[in-house]
């Protein structure tokens, strides 16, 4: 039974993912969508991660040391500045979001095979809002891109 | 004749349920003007709001000298408000037009010609064309040109430039509407019309002061209230508006909290099963989202977070969840506060529930605030493509790329449209280093003013203004146009309810200033676009032309005008679209099917998550197969942003009042209505005004944590722990600039906005109150609508509020409302009675004896008499009540 490698690496990322978008919410407070949007989303990954909690008590969460990192996401450190600086950032949060969302589908496809509808009810409340972190992260991401990269 | 500014609505003509609204034919001609010496009346509408009534301009000796409702029109049967009788051909026929255009030349503004002004634009456009690009280009408009200005810009910008960055001051009034309908329906275009007031039983206003933003549609909805089948009506304002009023249930909700009501009203229809599980099965999508994202909101719920009564909230839904026809509108009171789409949407969601949409009464009006905001949504001077296309659907781009004939590649469509916010960041940040501003005035109407008044300061930053006057944003400019106003030029525009109207130049401009049309043709000129044959991009010869064009690019679409010329346009009445071969004479009602413009290959938009703004995308949008289908958009609720604290205790919103329109440009130029509103001030609670121990008229310090205002106060009836401020009021008759006299209500506002339809909160901030000066008499605001004194509800004493026995309230058509209406009032604007010393504030109305004064009751607040709001012999209007079919004016419009 690995799943609860898994259970951990969710709660790691979700964890990680919530911390960045509080980063880049503090370090883009002029860009007033990104600054409320990412707060909101940084209490989406808490209540993901807290919403885990049930499942994790009943099969575990292994360290990471049983399995180790070999891609280190490590969340964001610092934000940049100027309108390339916030693309490389949200461009980030993407990479983050992307962890969080196909673990989350990992985790659903073993409560698949476990029969375990508690589990499945908890991965269907929150991959529809990671999946839609992502496409909010694309769509104002398609909307900074052509002016960061050709008029700024 | 009938004081119009003491008696905004006029004189009540009450009518039955599915009778005919009777018709009212409202006149002013100039002082010293008789009927019989005018040359000539020449038929345009309104455009001081989006009611847009249908009127005539009467013209002698070339000049305008007055204005007559049109009886025969459908919107108006004859009736005008107080800004179109008082601020039309006033608000334009002023000295103080702009003539000639002016470039800036060591700093300072001067006069130049044409050449030498256009010549100064084309080349810095140019400039920054080839060293960067259209991305450098923005172009932010309006929501008072002609529909035929705003195509002639969005073809410009779209396929002459290239630019994503277009957008107008109807994101700051109407981006809402259009969001929540695309949501909720696939595309943009209201449902009802405003003949649903004829045909309900309730009617629901949602966050809409209709008693002052509209002033003729509810002077439609009091004649329904005194006539002999009431309908019931319910309010959700934290203001005790005049609708509030007369409402049977007043929801004065926290500000912010509009989704968590919605979200109660909703459950409720659940609930009790008032709701037409047929229509939602073979009409609508995703009712399960629906339902679950209202589960928690039970009416106690609601109460906690929303401050109302949760019986209230009951009453409420049990109104609309019972009555057989209900209307329902919706305005700034949703579209400029937190989550404004998902709360707009709510209010489609409550009709499709019921499966009323389409049907006569049932009508829903998601409102527009400026008069010709619908076109700017519909030719995509704000962004959208033309025609309610979809920027996202590459064969709608090709169909603009064919009309147009130039590459679709041309055409931005990579991305959303950039809105007005972020138009303004990349000219903070320098990306975008050209701005074309036309017919609006950013430097008052934004939020947070400091900082807009910072970009548009900005050396780096060329920007444009073209305008009737020289505007506190036109201050900025490096290059100002002088356009031709209202009566001086011919186009069309359409309202609220898709009614569109043909409005023919009656006068010449003054001096040099030229219509929009003609500057937009010409710079396209200059500029040389030309399409992929080499021809000129924009070869019209007038507006004619230009509208032509513009009925080939709707045909076959949701606001298809290709049944609509000119020609059918004059004489009558107004005519709704979509109008073509198959519907030769316009559409009433949208959805009569509840075939709605969902199929993806044709729908405006593939919609967005409500809470972020992300897209669906096409792919997920087609895997939901809508076919037709209406759907469930919503969104959980999320408390404000910036919530009142220790340091800014207060909440802070702002509005309108009924004297004034946008930033008074026009408005303030109208001797009766500036009379009546001559100054800015702020609305505070009794308990809260005698808590800090303030009295009516001292000056306070309002201060949020962007900015400060300092106004007199009105103590007035709004919820408590609630400011109000008006936001018309800037600066260019206070000299131009706020130092020393803050009293712009943007100065305090936040800059943030809704995720979906991008419109600025301006109805949510928090602020702090501070008494700097007593007052030398009462403030400046009107003693009429919902800036009267507190206690002093001129239908609460009088008319009750309560029950659907209404008969009679209003009293024949010969009565007059319960306001002093002002009979025999004095001389002029310059009477005095002593009671109200001349101070920098000056006091409201005329205080002459004999008008009817209001006291204050309130114990902590002196017996101040307050004089109440009226007019004068200029404010004197003749009002004619033809009998049906008298003068053909008045023929069968069923």
């Amino acid at each position: 039974m690995k799943l609860p490698v898994y259970l951990g690496l969710l709660r790691k990322a979700e964890a990680i993912l919530a911390d960045s978008y509080r980063q880049v919410a503090n370090g883009h407070g002029e860009e007033p969508d990104v600054h409320f949007l990412c707060l909101t989303l940084a209490k989406q990954c808490d209540a993901h991660e807290q919403t885990l909690q049930a499942v994790v008590d009943r099969y575990g969460e292994s360290a990471p040391e049983d399995e180790p990192e070999r891609l280190h996401a490590e969340g964001l450190s610092e934000t940049r500045s100027g309108p390339l600086g916030l693309l490389r950032d949200l461009q980030d949060l993407y990479l983050l979001a992307s962890l969080v969302d196909v673990t989350w589908t990992m985790v659903k496809q073993a409560g698949a095979g476990l029969r375990d509808e508690q589990l499945l009810e908890v991965v269907s409340r929150c991959d529809q809002e990671t999946e839609t972190q992502l496409g909010w992260l694309r769509t104002r991401m398609k909307q900074a891109a052509p002016q960061a990269l050709i008029a700024a | 004749m009938i004081d119009r500014i003491a008696d905004i609505w006029g004189t009540r003509t009450p009518y039955a349920r599915g009778g005919h609204w009777p018709d009212r034919i409202d006149q002013l001609l100039a002082d010293g003007v008789i009927e019989s010496e005018v040359d000539r009346w020449v038929q345009s509408a309104c455009v001081l709001c989006s009611n847009g009534c249908g009127l005539d301009i009467a013209v002698k000796d070339g000049a305008m000298v007055g204005v007559r409702g049109r009886a025969a029109d459908l919107v108006n049967h004859g009736r005008l408000g107080p800004k179109g009788l008082f601020a039309s051909w006033q608000g334009v026929s002023t000295k103080e037009r702009l003539t000639r255009p002016l470039i800036r030349e060591n700093g300072t503004l001067v006069e130049t010609d044409w050449d030498t002004a256009m010549d100064r634009i084309v080349e810095r456009s140019g400039k920054l064309l080839a060293e960067k690009g259209p991305l450098s280009h923005a172009f932010y408009t309006s929501g008072q040109l002609f529909l035929e200005e705003y195509y002639a810009l969005a073809v410009l910008g779209k396929a002459g430039i290239g630019t994503p960055h277009m957008d107008g001051n109807t994101r700051l009034c109407t981006a809402t509407a259009a969001a929540s309908l695309k949501e909720s329906f696939g595309s943009d275009g209201q449902p009802g019309t405003a003949a649903d007031v004829d045909e309900c039983d309730a009617i629901f206003l949602f966050g809409h002061n209709v008693a002052e933003t509209q002033t003729v549609l509810w002077s439609r909805i009091l004649d329904r209230l005194g006539g002999p089948d009431r309908p019931a009506v319910v309010c959700v304002d934290p203001r005790r508006t005049e609708v509030a009023q007369l409402a049977d249930v007043h929801l004065a909700l926290r500000p912010g909290t509009n989704l968590a009501l919605m979200h109660g009203l909703i459950r409720e229809l659940f609930v009790h099963g008032w709701i037409n599980e047929e229509f939602i099965a073979a009409h609508t999508l995703k009712v399960e989202d629906l339902s679950a994202a209202v589960e928690k909101w039970t009416p106690e719920a609601v109460a906690e977070t929303c401050g109302v009564e949760a019986e209230d909230v009951r009453r409420a839904a049990e109104i609309f969840g019972t009555s057989e026809r209900v209307l329902s509108t919706v305005l700034q009171g949703f579209y400029q506060s937190s989550q404004a789409t998902a709360a707009s949407c709510q209010v489609n969601n409550l009709h499709l529930l019921r499966g009323m949409i389409g049907r006569p009464g049932c009508g829903i009006l998601q409102m527009n605030g400026q008069p010709t905001a619908q076109n700017n949504r519909e030719c995509g001077a704000d962004g959208d493509l033309p025609g309610f296309r979809n920027w996202e659907n590459p064969d709608h781009v090709n169909e603009l790329a064919a009309l147009w004939n130039v590459d679709p590649a041309v055409i931005p469509h990579w991305a959303p449209p950039t809105h007005a916010m972020q138009i303004m960041r990349y000219a903070e940040q320098g990306s975008v280093g050209f701005l074309w501003i036309s017919a609006t005035n950013p430097a008052v109407s934004m939020p947070e003013l400091p900082r807009i008044r910072e970009i548009l300061a900005r050396e780096e930053l060329f920007v444009v203004v073209q305008d009737l006057y020289m505007t506190e944003t036109a201050q900025y400019a490096d290059v100002v146009l002088p356009a031709a106003g209202w009566g001086e030029k011919t186009g069309t525009f359409t309202n609220i309810d898709r009614t569109v109207h043909l409005s023919e130049k009656a006068v010449e401009p003054p001096g040099e200033a030229r219509s929009d049309l003609s500057i937009f043709l010409d710079y396209s000129r200059r500029m040389d676009f030309r399409n992929k044959d080499g021809k000129p991009l924009l070869g019209w010869a007038g507006p004619e032309d230009a509208y032509r064009a513009w009925q080939e690019c709707t045909r076959g679409r949701p606001c298809d005008y290709t049944g609509i010329s000119y020609a059918k346009l004059r004489g009558g009445s107004g005519i709704q679209w979509p109008c073509n071969d198959e519907r030769p004479d316009g559409t009433e009602r949208l959805y009569a099917d509840a075939d709605f413009p969902t199929d993806p290959d044709y729908c405006e938009s593939y919609g967005h998550d409500l809470l972020t703004g992300a897209t669906v995308g096409p792919q997920a949008y087609r895997a939901m197969a809508p076919g037709g289908r209406a759907v469930f958009k919503t969104a959980s609720y999320a408390p404000p942003h910036e919530e009142p604290d220790g340091d800014y205790p207060f909440r802070y919103t702002t509005g309108r009042t009924a004297y004034h329109f946008h930033t008074r440009t026009k408005t303030a130029r109208s001797k009766p209505l500036n009379r009546a509103a001559p100054d800015a001030w702020v609305e505070l609670s009794a308990p809260d005004a005698t808590r800090m121990g303030v009295l009516e008229g001292d000056i306070v310090s309002v201060r949020s944590r962007r900015g400060e205002i300092v106004v007199p106060v009105r103590v007035g009836d709004i919820r408590e722990g609630t400011v109000f401020a008006p936001f018309h009021y800037g600066y260019w008759d206070a000299g131009g600039s706020p130092d020393g006299h803050p009293r712009a209500a943007n100065e305090l506002t936040m800059t943030e906005w809704d995720p979906v339809s991008k419109q600025p909160v301006f109805k949510n901030a928090a602020v702090q109150v501070k008494r700097v000066a007593a007052g030398a008499g009462p403030s400046p605001a009107p003693t009429t609508t919902a800036s009267r004194p507190a206690g002093t509800g001129a239908y609460g004493a009088s008319h009750g509020s309560a029950g659907h026995d209404g008969a009679g309230r209003h009293g024949s058509p010969d009565s007059r409302s319960a306001y002093g209406n002002g009979a025999n009032t004095g001389q002029d604007g310059s009477a005095g009675d002593g009671a109200i010393p001349a101070t920098a504030i000056p006091a409201t109305g005329i205080p002459t004896t004999g008008i009817p004064t209001t006291a204050i009751p309130t114990t902590a607040i002196p017996a101040t008499v307050i004089p109440a709001t009226v007019g004068g012999p200029d404010a004197e209007v003749q009002e004619t009540f033809p009998l049906p079919g008298a003068d053909g004016k008045n023929g069968d419009r069923s």
